[in-house]
């Protein structure tokens, strides 16, 4: 369980699987058994870069009853309060505990340029609204979450978590907004891949400034690529990725570009690891989710997985 | 002020040419000052019908004005009148509001829009009109330090930024300043900084278009 | 525009600064270098002064092609009135473009005032092409 593994103090690793574009429901049994066992949990996106794709839920039910647990993703993009607050109740009522809270990229950057962003919320008031939720036992409009006067009150006991991008603009701001997410109710932040070691560094200063990492776990995310042509389209498309120049002068040298994908990615895990107030690393193999079970060997850090 | 921009040439051409005689009529406000339906505009557009029609052989008899705007009854004064009430159709150069209320002035009379209005902007600079409003009916400007990211952060962010902010600009368009950015840069500047810091709370949108179209009513003004 | 055609053919309407172009009109006419009669020369004090709705008018009022001559770049009289009226050209050829007329009818030229042959070459070479357009379109008769 993330949330247990979190609490007893564990280094945690988290990988992320990609819902298949079509209804493909081996496409997510044969992902889900690449990762079983390798990792405490899986990230299942949503609508990733605003290409439409099976949804996160429906997918992680999948995941969940493939033996592996799941952390569904919300992005504000798509869905306003009214279906956000549904679909976190059909969650947790499908067993699914973890959700990760997000703005979700613009919705120019996919498949259907032309659709309204809806961004009823940012993803600091989702948050909010999901510990309300969770603490107060009610909706974002006050009402008690019970069926009826005398009923209940059925709290959903989600696991919350927000994303962070230590290489966005204006830097002192984007730490503030952790701080903002942290005061909001959030239990855990996973980051952006780190490419740039110093400028993480420097990040998580400010943060530890700000008392940050003692509120929520800060698990640091990595990503292996297979070639330097990857990172430059990371670099140029992907919004709020950027990467040193010196690592693709790496890859584009490297006798076996995958391998020394790899191999950075792990490096990067060691060093992310001494970090003080990081929890945890959250592997981002986008497309790539065979090379998990490998990077986590390579990492030695026996990382239990089973759903509980 | 509202901003508009001429429609693509042959739609206009398409709701003109149904008719024999048209009256092009412009708006002296603020689509004189965003170069899009003035009198100015008024004439271009004229002489570009007047010379298709010639092209494809159509008989087209137009005739032009610019009142001082469409927004009011007041502007619509008799000159007008009898100008629409000749022609067998109006080529409005005003916003969307003019338009329609055109229309509603005259009833039967058929009107067409030659511009698709766009946003409430300012003019940048000679030649450059940018965006600063939307109208959402509840203005923070107070704490976001006099910037808007209702009307300038493309996710309409209340506590931005997001991830996506690189070098002072937003990852939809690198052109397009982060408005939180800016924002982050004001309060900065001015002390504010506790501002940036304060969670706000989600937006009531009913009080934006998304509510229905909207009516403000001043009873003591009302003459009823 | 008078509607006698002296002779059959093209009728062009010069707008021509009075510093640069218009002089250089003048000194080709001084050195006797022939160019067609078909052009109509307005004097303007600087193309800056030509807007679009004076391009337009031409076509609508008959020219079956227009000239807006000034000075070169970084020599008009008035700074940067040349610049301005090379823009407007641009935008001018759009809107005809848009209304079905040819935007090659329509063309910016830059002269010195001594360049009375490039004037005049200039003048010789678009009414050239004004006239093959003539051709190609079936002489779309100005009424």
């Amino acid at each position: 369980m993330l949330e247990r593994s979190l609490a007893e103090g564990a280094f945690v690793v988290t990988a992320e699987l990609g819902p298949p574009k079509a209804p493909d429901i081996e496409a997510i049994r044969r992902k889900a058994a690449l990762l079983k066992g390798q990792v405490t949990a899986v990230n299942i996106t949503d609508n990733q870069t605003a290409v439409v794709r099976v949804s996160s839920i429906a997918t992680a039910a999948v995941v969940l009853a493939s033996g592996l647990e799941p952390v569904i993703q919300v992005t504000c993009r798509d869905r306003n309060r009214l279906a956000i607050q549904s679909d976190l109740l059909g969650a947790f009522l499908s067993g699914i505990r973890n959700v990760l809270c997000l703005t979700g990229d613009h919705q120019k950057f996919g498949n259907h340029p032309q659709a309204r962003g809806v961004f009823d919320l940012d993803s600091v008031q989702l948050i909010a609204m999901a510990s309300r939720m969770r603490d107060e036992g009610c909706f974002e409009c006050g009402e008690e979450i019970k069926n009826s006067k005398n009923a209940p009150v059925l709290a959903p006991r989600i696991f919350i978590g927000g994303a962070a991008n230590p290489f966005g603009d204006p830097f002192e701001a984007q730490a503030m907004r952790v701080a903002a997410k942290a005061a909001a109710g959030a239990d855990f932040i996973q980051t952006q891949p780190v490419f740039d070691l110093e400028r993480f560094l420097r990040w998580m200063e400010v943060l530890r400034t700000l008392g940050v990492p003692e509120k929520v776990a800060i698990l640091a995310g990595v990503m292996p690529v297979k070639s330097y042509k990857a990172l430059e389209y990371m670099d140029r498309n992907v919004p709020g990725i950027r990467i040193p120049g010196l690592l693709i002068e790496r890859m584009k040298k490297a006798a076996s570009p995958k391998e020394e994908g790899v191999a950075i990615c792990v490096e990067t895990m060691r060093a992310l690891q001494q970090v003080p107030g990081i929890r945890g690393i959250h592997i981002m193999a986008v497309e790539w989710e065979d090379v998990v079970a490998e990077i986590v060997h390579q990492f030695g850090n026996g990382v239990g997985s089973a759903v509980a | 002020m509202i901003t508009a921009q001429r429609k693509p040439f042959d739609e206009i051409y398409r709701s003109a040419s149904r008719h024999r005689k048209i009256l092009v009529l412009g708006c002296g406000s603020c689509m004189t000052v965003c170069m899009a339906g003035g009198e100015t505009e008024v004439l271009t557009l004229s002489q570009q019908l007047e010379l298709a029609a010639r092209e494809r052989g159509d008989q087209l008899q137009i005739r032009m004005r610019t009142i001082t705007r469409q927004c009011d009854r007041e502007f619509f004064d008799d000159e007008t009148a009898r100008l629409v009430f000749e022609s067998e159709a109006v080529i409005s150069m005003a916003c969307g509001v003019g338009v329609q209320f055109c229309a509603e002035r005259f009833l039967g009379a058929t009107v067409y829009p030659a511009l698709n209005t766009q946003f409430y902007g300012a003019t940048v600079q000679p030649g450059v009109w940018a965006e600063r409003c939307v109208g959402c009916g509840e203005c923070i400007l107070e704490s976001t330090g006099g910037i808007c990211p209702v009307a300038r952060c493309a996710k309409t962010l209340l506590n931005g930024p997001c991830g996506g902010s690189q070098d002072g600009k937003c990852e939809v368009n690198d052109q397009q300043d982060c408005a939180w950015q800016l924002i982050f840069d004001r309060l900065k500047a001015s002390e504010r900084i506790a501002f940036f810091a304060k969670i706000r709370a989600p937006k009531d949108w009913s009080r934006s278009g998304n509510g229905g179209p909207r009516t403000i009513v001043r009873e003591d003004v009302t003459l009823q | 525009m008078d509607d006698s055609r002296a002779d059959d053919g093209v009728r062009i309407v010069a707008f021509c600064c009075h510093f640069c172009a218009f002089t250089a009109a003048d000194t080709a006419g001084t050195m006797r270098l022939q160019y067609p009669t078909n052009l109509r020369i307005v004097r303007v004090p600087c193309t800056g002064r030509v807007d679009i709705t004076m391009i337009l008018h031409a076509f609508c009022e008959g020219a079956d092609g227009v000239i807006v001559a000034g000075c070169e770049e970084g020599s008009c009289h008035f700074t940067r009135g040349n610049l301005r009226a090379s823009k407007r050209v641009k935008r001018a050829r759009e809107l005809l473009r848009e209304a079905g007329v040819d935007p090659q009818r329509l063309e910016m030229y830059h002269v010195a005032a001594a360049q009375g042959p490039l004037f005049a070459a200039s003048a010789r070479e678009f009414i050239k092409r004004v006239e093959d357009l003539q051709l190609v379109e079936g002489g779309k008769a100005q009424t």
